[in-house]
């Protein structure tokens, strides 16, 4: 088996980091304001885990992507309608032209409303969008990884909202049962979900108690601010090939860095008009060059 | 016309089992899956040779097929088990999703299917599964006519890539096909030759069509037998060749007459070249308990409703 030769983190400080935040935060409001439509709001608040992830945690070759990804850490992101947070990050790591983000929800794109394979897009190993479905696909992507003595880890990132499928469940249930201890999943932990606080629309109880009962190894972070990320991500790793499987319950800010879209649900999936527009771009610096 | 000496009776899904056993052992990328059901579906002998590719996962059908998905991505083909109406509704969202729309190289099998599951009833006989899984794109639906044909589609389909649906069932059944038959997915056999009436059948009805056949052929009448054990991509060569033989046509299936093999061909003849067709299949409804047997003639799938369906044809020309 060959392994592909992986390109060494790129950016190892938390400023950098920070920095490729702030354009990937820019990237979802213009990507999102294009199209007018989409779902900016889970996506900002993701985004200083996937930039840790991508830019620093994982490892794997963005030059040379294959479905299988042997060798290589893998990401999949179950909920899919934070594409455009998914998108700006594969892009910015190499995957595809950082240009194509303008293609966004476009006819013929590659970038569909959710992810898919469909249009061979590099990065992308599932569609999703069709909530509850990621986790039991990175248990078997590892159950894969452990069979071809390959020892790369998966992660994978679900809403909180997302928890209420039951597939969920189904599949916390079979990755303990299997010992699989080469995935790290991780919640969006946010509290909001499209129809309101998630306590008001169906709530999740216990969470910790609820994954623990479940035989996870679970661990809490604070998902925006950058120096914890990168902590908590190494304590996860640190937990992996113990037996149990790891889920990181990652505490966040729906619509982080954009100030009139935090402390609500009103902005999971509604675009900004023009000067909404501009108003969020004042607050997050252009880092990179906008596509 | 061709006479078939039954050479045995014994259940499609041994067939599949004996199958799962020999693809394990020529191909170490084949992993199996089941959903508690692993007695029923006959893949005791996989699990036991092969523990570490065999993976218990409990009545949790969702879990499986999005696992299956997953275990795709690092090269493996995996084969999930468990009961037809378990493969296809209850999972219609993940098996769209995460196998059909993701492209993966999934091989769903799925035993119990039709009325002649018996006495377990209506919740488990689904009628519709043809339906659902032909809609999907990119999804090769395999309906194979007896435990050996099963057996060499079991194989068979490792080599297919992409998603492949395998329907088999339940009942001991006339095995007829003979071993060493070539088999090609997507490649209907012309089982006897004819030129008064086309019989196209899948799966247990084809046994049925060829009993008609006799029936017929005492009554002067030369039916051609199609064992169209593909439904999709179905072999449109093999349909019309035939129908511009004889001239109509009928189709049989344990299905629902709406969505099935029945639709399948009239859609190419309508398209290509239009004759009357009759449907031998169950008429829009649900089934109940009963010995198969029972149930084939009580819901109109038994030899003499194919006789009288090319009788009826026949008057159509």
């Amino acid at each position: 088996m060959t392994q592909p030769a992986l390109a060494e983190a790129r950016a190892a400080s938390v400023e950098e980091l920070k920095s490729i935040a702030s354009q990937v935060r820019r990237d979802i409001v213009r990507m999102v304001h294009g199209a007018q439509s989409g779902h900016p709001g889970g996506s900002l608040g993701c985004t200083d885990f996937l930039v840790a992830l991508y830019f620093h945690e994982m490892r794997h070759d963005a030059g040379h992507f294959t479905m299988d990804g042997i060798g290589e850490d893998l990401f999949f992101l179950s909920n899919g309608h934070i594409s455009p947070l998914f998108y700006s990050v594969l892009a910015r790591s190499g995957y595809f032209p950082v240009q194509e983000l303008g293609t966004f929800r476009r006819i013929s794109s590659r970038l569909q409303g959710h992810p898919t394979t469909h249009d061979h897009l590099p990065g992308v190993r599932i569609a999703s969008g069709s909530l509850g479905q990621g986790l039991s696909v990175g248990v078997g992507a590892a159950l894969a990884k452990k069979l071809n003595g390959d020892p790369a880890l998966v992660y994978t990132l679900h809403g909180d909202g997302e928890l209420q499928e039951g597939q969920i469940w189904e599949a916390a249930m079979a990755a303990a049962a299997k010992k699989v201890d080469n995935l790290i999943a991780t919640v969006d932990w946010n509290g909001r979900q499209i129809d309101g606080d998630v306590d008001e629309v169906m709530p999740l109880g216990d969470l910790p108690a609820k994954w623990k009962a479940f035989g996870w190894d679970v661990m809490e972070m604070q998902g925006n601010d950058m120096a914890a990320v990168l902590q908590g991500l190494e304590a996860a790793k640190h937990r992996t090939g113990k037996g149990k499987p790891v889920m990181v319950l990652m505490r966040t800010e729906m619509g982080k860095g954009v100030d009139y879209m935090e402390g609500s649900h009103k902005w999971h999936g509604v675009a900004p008009n023009d000067a909404q527009l501009a108003a969020a771009l004042k607050q997050l610096p252009e880092t990179l060059g906008d596509y | 016309m061709t006479s078939y000496p039954v050479l045995d009776k014994k259940d499609t899904r041994s067939g599949f089992g004996e199958g799962l056993l020999e693809v394990g052992k020529q191909d170490d990328r084949v992993v199996a899956l089941c959903a508690d059901l692993t007695g029923s579906l006959k893949m005791d002998a996989f699990a036991k040779e092969f523990p570490d590719r065999f993976f218990q996962v409990g009545i949790a059908e969702a879990n499986m097929m999005g696992m299956a998905a997953g275990m795709t991505i690092g090269g493996k083909i995996p084969y999930t088990g468990t009961f037809a109406n378990f493969s296809t509704g209850r999972v219609y969202d993940q098996v769209r999703q995460s196998i059909a729309y993701s492209g993966k190289n999934v091989k769903i099998c799925a035993s119990h299917a039709g009325l002649t599951l018996g006495e377990d009833g209506a919740t488990h006989q689904i009628l519709e599964d043809i339906g659902l899984m032909r809609m999907l794109p990119g999804m090769a639906v395999v309906v194979p006519a007896d435990f050996n044909q099963t057996k060499q589609a079991t194989i068979a389909i490792a080599d297919h890539e992409g998603p492949v649906y395998l329907r088999f069932g339940r009942p001991k059944w006339p095995v007829f096909i003979p071993a060493d038959m070539p088999f090609e997915i997507g490649k209907a056999q012309v089982l006897s030759e004819g030129t008064d009436v086309t019989l196209i059948a899948c799966g247990h009805l084809v046994w049925k069509a060829l009993e008609a056949a006799a029936e017929l052929e005492k009554q002067g009448i030369h039916a051609e037998v199609i064992n169209m054990h593909t439904i999709k991509p179905l072999d449109e060569q093999a349909v019309l060749a035939s129908a511009k033989k004889t001239g109509c046509v009928v189709t049989c299936e344990e299905h629902n007459r709406y969505g099935g093999l029945g639709e399948a061909v009239a859609q190419v003849l309508t398209t290509h070249h239009g004759v009357p067709q009759e449907f031998v299949a169950v008429n829009d409804t649900f089934g109940e308990s009963g010995t198969p047997e029972e149930l084939l003639k009580k819901y109109g799938l038994d030899t003499p409703d194919v006789v009288a369906a090319a009788l009826k044809v026949l008057k159509r020309k």
